[in-house]
Order: structure tokens, then C-alpha cells, then sequence
């Protein structure tokens, strides 16, 4: 690498200075709430020490929003991951025309989340919602409540769709379609060649995908707020109240929540890194 | 073969189709919805108006929060703009291996939800000498951060592709100075991808809650706590304002993606 002709040693001092406000900028509203997060999980009102943790992994409570946050995470990202696999790899298979428009439409949905997504859900599949009433005429629907765990999963699928057809459509790069021609040729059936090329071919960043799916998923709060005005049990919900809500406030065991999320989320990112790596279109 | 490849073909286009409808089904009820005079148990509605849009677009608190949300997306973008050129310029021109702390330092806005990082914000600038909780400040610092990940991905995608370095030289080679060679012969070329990544981002923080609620609440509106809080109002008028809100984001995508197209 050659030092550019410019660059003495009071460039690089400037060039530095560049960074500067960035850095501040950075510290203030990324790396300080964090390590605020990070010290407090640790405190409380016997002293430095893993107490908020237990209180944590020793509340029915606690636990009961991490289970159900790590279904509706679970569950709906599978359905999105099926739906997302199924459309992206028939859209490279229509004529650009119609491939052209979905995709952009795909686009767009992948903005329709949080608040508005829940009030469209409400005013289908509420209580009085149209879809409902409808649906209940006809006597196909029983007891179905969009503010159910359920519910919930039917609504996070949506918005896991439009991203996970996004990010799988590129991937489908790494399927040749000369191999399918030549696995026919050799008397493979549809079925054994997805059972022994595509799958494996696709598996990295199939997982991948479906990390991602489960990171958003995960820490998503707008869309379950709106939707149950906070009284539906899962993660992000609980952090919340314990520093905004009106009964107890209780900073540090927020703290300890949101570090037991942050741990869910790290694995996640770290995991996701670590199968781009592998992945067939990585150099 | 002939036969398969055709009912594989039929079989592609169901599937497309269906995705499509899928996708669309929410948003073309909460359409149908804003556009009814009553809608409750039959398959479509018993007339249609536009009372609701007239009534939305007329309401001064909506005006209000509209162009607060906007004020505080575009102070967003202004900031990242400011921070994050100079900072992809020095990091790529001068200090190249930079380049894989900063991939690591912005997968952290992934890494740490919103909620998270509420917690701590709202302990440190709730009050003292940094109090901004409750203010339009607090909002666009921690739109930046959302925006970060994104925008430099974007950018540095665009930096490769004019191929800096040699840029740099043939300006400074023709008498210009690194000042000069930055900003009137880097800068116009990138301009293009930075309105793309610009109008992308917009339209996702334009649709930020969770900062907004947790931070700010009603002491500065924005069109998605708005919307929450309407909760109890008309079914109709919240959709038009749910219509009215992905219409303003569809046209933005969409500029972005004709962009996008001009440039390759």
C-alpha cells in the first residue's frame, strides 16, 4: 500500500480528526446506553453481583415472557422461512415482468410493520374486525384471537416474509440451473435433487436467513405493543415496563432483561457471521 | 420434459401469485376500510366516501405530527450525513483496515434492540447535564444510530465501485488539493447512491416507534405515536391514516428504486 503523496504526518492527524465527531456521536448513542445497561444488569440494592439475574431465572413471571418470545421468534420465523423459500425460488422462475413487480412490491411490505401493521391486523381480525365477522358468519372460524399467542404468530409471520424474501432471493444465485439438467440426466428425481444439491447447496444461507428472521423477531416491540396495548408477555414488553411503565419501576432488573435479550441477539449475530463465511456466494 | 417444464411453469406463477396476495391482503382491506362509510359483516362494504381522508388531512394534530416526523427524520439524516462521509472518506483512503472495526462496530444497532438501549438512555439523559429525553434531539442521535448500519453499507458499496483511490490521484495529479478532490470530484459522483440510501432510510425511520414512544411520548409527537394513540378513535379514520402513511413510504421506495435502476 502506497502512503497517497499528501498524506504527511499532519494529514493523518486531520484525517483522524474526521473520525472525531462520528466517534462522540457514536459513544453517546450506542456504546454509553449499553455499558449503562451492562454495569446496572450487575447492580442492586445488595451491591455488585449476579442478583438480578437470579431474581430473572427465578421468576415464573420472567421466564414466562422468554418462552413465549422465543416461540412466536421460533414459529414465525419457520413460516416465514417456508413462504419466503417457496416464493423466492418460484419468482426467479416467472418472466421478469411479473418477477419485477412482486419483488418491488416485496420492497415496500418489508416497510408495512410496528403500529400500522397491528391496526391493519385489529381492524381484519379483531374482535369486531371485518375478516372475523365474516369468517365467524360462515362459521369457519371458533374461537381464533388475534391477541393470542397465535395471533401473534400470524402477524410476525407477515412481516418476516417480505424480508425473508430479500435476503434468500440473491442466494438462489448459488443454484445452477445446469446442475438440475445434469441431475436429471443421471436419473435423480425432483425430489432426491433437492434432497442431495439444492438443500445442501442452500443450507447456509437458508440458517442464515432464518437467524436474521429470528434476531427481528425476537426484538420486536412495536407490533406486539400496538397490538395488546402491553399486556401480552414477552421480552421487550417486560424491559419496557420496568423503565416506562406506571407501577414499578425497576431500572436495574430492566437492565438484567435487556442483557439476557442482547445474549440472545449476540448468539445470533455471532452465529449469522460465522454462516456467511461458510456460504456458497462469499468469495 | 416439454410438459413438465410447462406445468412447472404454471405451477410458479400460482405460487407468485399467491405471495403477492398474501402481502397484499392487510393492505388492501385497511384501503377498503378507509375508503367505507360502515363495514361490519358483509363482504364489502355498504358505500364508499372520502370523509375519512378529508377528515385526516384536515385534522391540525395530524398536520402537526406529520411535519414534526418529518423534521425529525430529515435532522437524522443531515447528522449521518455529516458524520458518516467524512468518516467512510478517511477510513477508506486513509486508514483502509479501519474498514473491519467498523464492520464489527455496526452490527451493534443490529445486535442491540431498541428497547435495550432505551433503557439506558433514558438513565443517563433523563436528567443532569445531558437531559435530552423528551426532546427531537434525543430522537435524531438514536435515528443515526439505526441509520448507521445501513447507510455505510450502502455507501462503501458505492466507494468501490468509482474506485477512490484513483480518483483521488487523477484530482490531485491535475492540481487539486485533498479538500478539493473530495468534495467536488468524490462527492458528485457518489451522489447518486447517497440519494438512494438516503430515501431508503427515510422510509424506514419514518416508521420508527419504539425510540419515539419510550423516549419522547406525546412531549413531541411523531406519526407513529400518533397513530398508537388514536387507538380508541374511528376504525376508518386510523386506516386512512395507516393508507395516507404507506402511501407517502411507496412513493419513496419507489423513486429510490428508479434511481437505483438509472444507475447501473
Amino acid at each position: 500500500m502506497t502512503a497517497p503523496k499528501s498524506s504527511s504526518a499532519r494529514g493523518r492527524y486531520l484525517a483522524l480528526l474526521c473520525l472525531l465527531p462520528f466517534a462522540v456521536c457514536f459513544v453517546i448513542f450506542q456504546i454509553a446506553p449499553l455499558a449503562w445497561v451492562a454495569i446496572n444488569s450487575l447492580q442492586s440494592e445488595a451491591g455488585w453481583g449476579v442478583a438480578n439475574f437470579s431474581k430473572v431465572f427465578a421468576s415464573k413471571f420472567y421466564l414466562q415472557a422468554l418462552q413465549r418470545s422465543l416461540e412466536i421468534s421460533f414459529w414465525s420465523s419457520l413460516f416465514g422461512i417456508v413462504i419466503a423459500t417457496l416464493g423466492a425460488y418460484s419468482l426467479r422462475q416467472v418472466d421478469s415482468k411479473l418477477r419485477d413487480f412482486v419483488s418491488a412490491f416485496a420492497n415496500m411490505t418489508s416497510n408495512f410493520a410496528g403500529v400500522p401493521l397491528a391496526f391493519a391486523f385489529i381492524i381484519l381480525l379483531g374482535f369486531n374486525g371485518a375478516l372475523t365477522l365474516l369468517l365467524k358468519q360462515v362459521g369457519l372460524l371458533e374461537d381464533f384471537s388475534i391477541y393470542s399467542k397465535s395471533g401473534l404468530i400470524l402477524v410476525y409471520t407477515y412481516f418476516q416474509i417480505p424480508l425473508g424474501v430479500l435476503l434468500l432471493y440473491p442466494a438462489f444465485d448459488a443454484l445452477r440451473e445446469d446442475w438440475r439438467e445434469s441431475a436429471a440426466l443421471l436419473g435423480a428425481s425432483h425430489w432426491q435433487f433437492w434432497r442431495h444439491i439444492g438443500l445442501p447447496v442452500l443450507a447456509p444461507a437458508l440458517l442464515g436467513t432464518f437467524v436474521i428472521l429470528l434476531a427481528n423477531a425476537l426484538g420486536a416491540y412495536a407490533t406486539v405493543y400496538a397490538l395488546t396495548t402491553g399486556n401480552f408477555n414477552v421480552l421487550p414488553i417486560r424491559i419496557a415496563g420496568l423503565v416506562a411503565g406506571d407501577i414499578s419501576l425497576d431500572p436495574n432488573l430492566a437492565s438484567a432483561l435487556a442483557m439476557v435479550l442482547v445474549g440472545l441477539m449476540t448468539l445470533v449475530t455471532v452465529v449469522h457471521q460465522w454462516l456467511l463465511k461458510r456460504s456458497y456466494h462469499a468469495r | 420434459m416439454r410438459a413438465d417444464a410447462r406445468s412447472g411453469g404454471w405451477y410458479h406463477r400460482a405460487v407468485v401469485y399467491l405471495l403477492f396476495l398474501i402481502l397484499l391482503l392487510p393492505l388492501a382491506g385497511t384501503l377498503l376500510y378507509s375508503l367505507a362509510t360502515s363495514w361490519s359483516a358483509s363482504l364489502l362494504p355498504s358505500g364508499l366516501t372520502f370523509k375519512w381522508y378529508i377528515a385526516l388531512w384536515s385534522e391540525p394534530r395530524f398536520l402537526a405530527v406529520f411535519g414534526q416526523s418529518l423534521l425529525v427524520c430529515v435532522g437524522a439524516l443531515l447528522l449521518s450525513v455529516v458524520l458518516i462521509l467524512p468518516l467512510l472518506f478517511v477510513v477508506h483512503y486513509h486508514f483502509p483496515r479501519l474498514d473491519a472495526l467498523m464492520n464489527i462496530l455496526i452490527l451493534l444497532p443490529f445486535a442491540v434492540p431498541p428497547v435495550v438501549s432505551s433503557v439506558g438512555l433514558l438513565q443517563l439523559y433523563g436528567s443532569g447535564p445531558m437531559a435530552m429525553v423528551g426532546t427531537p434531539w434525543i430522537l435524531i442521535g438514536c435515528y443515526f444510530t439505526i441509520a448507521l448500519p445501513f447507510m455505510y453499507r450502502a455507501i462503501t458499496n458505492n466507494l468501490q465501485a468509482i474506485n477512490l483511490r484513483d480518483l483521488m490521484d487523477a484530482a490531485q495529479l491535475l492540481g487539486a488539493n485533498t479538500w478539493q478532490a473530495a468534495l467536488l470530484v468524490v462527492l458528485p459522483n457518489l451522489r447518486k447512491g447517497l440519494m438512494v440510501a438516503l430515501l431508503l432510510s427515510f422510509s424506514f425511520l419514518f416508521g420508527e416507534f419504539v425510540f419515539a414512544n419510550l423516549l419522547v411520548g406525546t412531549r413531541y409527537e411523531t406519526l407513529q405515536v400518533y397513530l398508537n394513540n388514536m387507538r380508541n378513535s374511528s376504525g376508518h379514520f386510523n386506516s386512512a391514516l395507516v393508507i395516507s402513511y404507506f402511501a407517502f413510504v411507496l412513493v419513496l421506495t419507489w423513486v429510490a428504486n428508479r434511481l437505483n435502476k438509472d444507475k447501473t
